[in-house]
């Protein structure tokens, strides 16, 4: 982009030669320093693959040792053998779809009456939205607790679906934001067409913003996948495990295996590794986005 | 040509109309857990009596609880080193990242890979990866001569522990910075160039003033997040199945922990309320402080 076209007038060769001197090692700090900070990145996961393919007793070794003589995969059948897995992948699915699903069907509806609605009280909600996003979930963790305790539904999935279906704080912000670059000329075309909000809603602005949407989606079903704080305090049935209170206890009691826990991690790990590596765009976009305003 | 007869909805009906799943959510599991929260705080309540009125008897009893107070100071240890240390570190890999190298999204995304790890097993490898005797930290810390600590086992060194967590999941923040650097005009730069400035003085007076609004945000949600500090030290403290643990000598108890100890573990709900409350009130105060020192190093364009 901002590539210095050289050579344009004759130089003396020493200053030519300190340039092209200078430019290498520029050349070598930029391709060289963001290898060397993706390999710190990379490492712990070269760590977690390498213990999880080996016999514990070549994982204590000192100094450790990355590569192995003989590799192994009993790790694996061993977490096969000690879990249900496919049972916690198919309740954490559950779980991750019904929060992309509540969240698809209530955000987008607030955010347009945020952002493209003209009415009295829009600015006191939104304040009143983004001041949520303060609170400290420890602060309503407790009431909510009690509140479903005296419902039949404690126990069930039900206190960690419902609250996806009446809107997120930080979903509702991110599609306002993206509601607004919609020009309202389109908009007010339409209502002089006679169109209803609701149609103006469904067939001009949602299908402008799927890209926003998609976005929405990933980040409601990644955040509900890794979450442990929630199943932890909801869920007491094994049966209804997700991956993450899964991994939890399957540590408790295997604990000093490491091989085992490792290949458990990674086992736990691959299904979003794999949605990321479709989505990685998508996500690093709405990131992206999100941190600028 | 056919014109619409029917009376339009007046625009008040329609917004809130639209923000109604809010509006109720706000109600169900905001605003009446905070004035029940509230009300639990100034009672005894273990679920299985109903809640008994002790007026400010919870709160009197926080200035003899020395947990509450080596809960609080872990947590600020973790916001006031932590949160710092990992924004430092976050704009260290995006500037190394921020060149023009055709490669650069597949950094990116490698960066930003490990804060999609569920938490549990990022944990759990750290926790091998820390390993006094057989990690690779200690081995690395060892291999340059320096000194080994007991990253699991001594107080000291167990929430030094959890900032590795901290930074190798920093690849969001490093996103956003990334995201910053990239909004800079090209031309600040040339300018520079021209009058001989060298790097520092390129970053400090033009890169730095440029994104400190993103920093702020970053630092915002940052101290929040860091205050309900949770997950990383129950995992990193877990002993056993459902037990509370809080580390040796309790350097691993959090707040947030603490809250989750009296509220699930010892049904002590009335307390556990009084505690989140303060929670709240710090967190209030933390994000005031910052918003009101930001006018000092924080330019918005135009200023």
């Amino acid at each position: 982009m901002a590539e210095v076209v050289s050579g344009a007038k004759p130089i003396s060769r020493p200053v030519a030669r300190a340039g092209r001197w200078r430019k290498r090692t520029k050349f070598l700090v930029r391709e060289l320093a963001p290898l060397l900070v993706t390999l710190l990145f990379v490492f712990p996961f070269l760590v977690m693959l390498s213990t999880s393919f080996k016999p514990d007793t070549e994982s204590f070794s000192i100094p450790p040792r990355l590569w192995s003589d003989n590799w192994i995969i009993d790790n694996y059948q061993r977490v096969f053998d000690a879990m249900p897995f496919w049972r916690y992948l198919r309740n954490t699915l559950f779980l991750s779809v019904m929060a992309v699903i509540g969240t698809l069907l209530s955000c987008p509806l607030v955010a347009y009456s945020l952002a493209k609605i003209r009415w009295r009280g829009r600015n006191v909600l939104f304040i009143l939205i983004l001041s949520t996003m303060m609170l400290p979930p420890q602060v309503t963790m407790i009431p909510i607790f009690i509140m479903w305790n005296k419902t039949p539904f404690m126990g069930t999935y039900w206190p960690l679906i419902v609250p996806n279906f009446l809107g997120t704080a930080f979903f509702i912000f991110l599609l306002r934001q993206f509601f607004r670059a919609i020009p309202n000329d389109l908009l007010d075309a339409a209502r002089v067409d006679g169109a209803s909000e609701l149609r103006i809603y469904f067939n001009i602005v949602l299908p402008l913003s799927r890209a926003a949407l998609a976005t929405v989606g990933l980040f409601a079903f990644v955040w509900t996948w890794v979450d442990f704080l929630n199943p932890l305090i909801y869920l007491s049935d094994a049966s209804k495990y997700t991956l993450s209170i899964g991994l939890y206890a399957f540590f408790s009691e295997h604990g000093i295996e490491w091989g085992p826990l490792m290949a458990a991690c990674a086992i736990f790990s691959l299904p979003l590794v794999v949605i990321f590596i479709f989505a990685q765009r998508q996500l690093i976009e709405g990131i992206s986005l999100t941190g600028l305003k | 040509m056919r014109i619409a007869t029917h009376k339009p909805v007046p625009p008040a009906v329609l917004g809130v109309l639209f923000a109604l799943p809010w509006i109720v959510g706000f109600g169900i599991f905001q605003l009446y857990p905070i004035l029940a929260s509230a009300y639990y705080s100034f009672t005894e309540y273990n679920l299985f009596k109903p809640p008994v009125w002790v007026g400010l008897e919870n709160y009197r009893e926080l200035f003899n609880d020395d947990r509450f107070f080596k809960s609080m100071f872990n947590t600020l240890y973790m916001t006031v080193i932590g949160v710092p240390l990992g924004l430092f570190f976050a704009l260290i890999c995006a500037l190394a990242l921020n060149t023009p190298s055709r490669l650069q999204p597949f950094y990116r995304a490698i960066v930003y890979l490990p804060t999609i790890v569920p938490v549990v097993a990022a944990t759990y490898l750290w926790r091998w990866m820390l390993n006094a005797q057989y990690g690779y930290i200690n081995a690395i810390l060892g291999g340059l001569g320096l000194g080994q600590p007991l990253w699991q086992e001594d107080a000291t060194w167990t929430k030094p522990a959890l900032l590795f967590i901290g930074f190798w999941t920093v690849g969001g923040t490093t996103i956003i910075f990334l995201a910053a650097l990239k909004e800079v005009p090209q031309s600040y730069y040339e300018a520079a160039d021209i009058d001989g400035a060298n790097w520092w003085s390129k970053f400090w007076n033009i890169t730095w003033p440029a994104i400190s609004p993103v920093t702020l945000f970053q630092l915002v949600i940052g101290v929040i997040g860091s205050l309900q500090y949770f997950t990383q030290a129950y995992l990193f403290a877990q002993e056993r199945l459902n037990t509370p643990s809080g580390g040796p000598e309790d350097s691993l108890l959090m707040y947030g922990m603490y809250i989750f100890q009296n509220a699930f573990s010892y049904l002590n709900m009335g307390y556990a309320s009084a505690l989140a409350w303060i929670l709240f009130l710090v967190a209030l105060a933390c994000t005031l402080v910052i918003l009101g020192f930001a006018g000092r190093w924080v330019h918005y364009e135009g200023d």
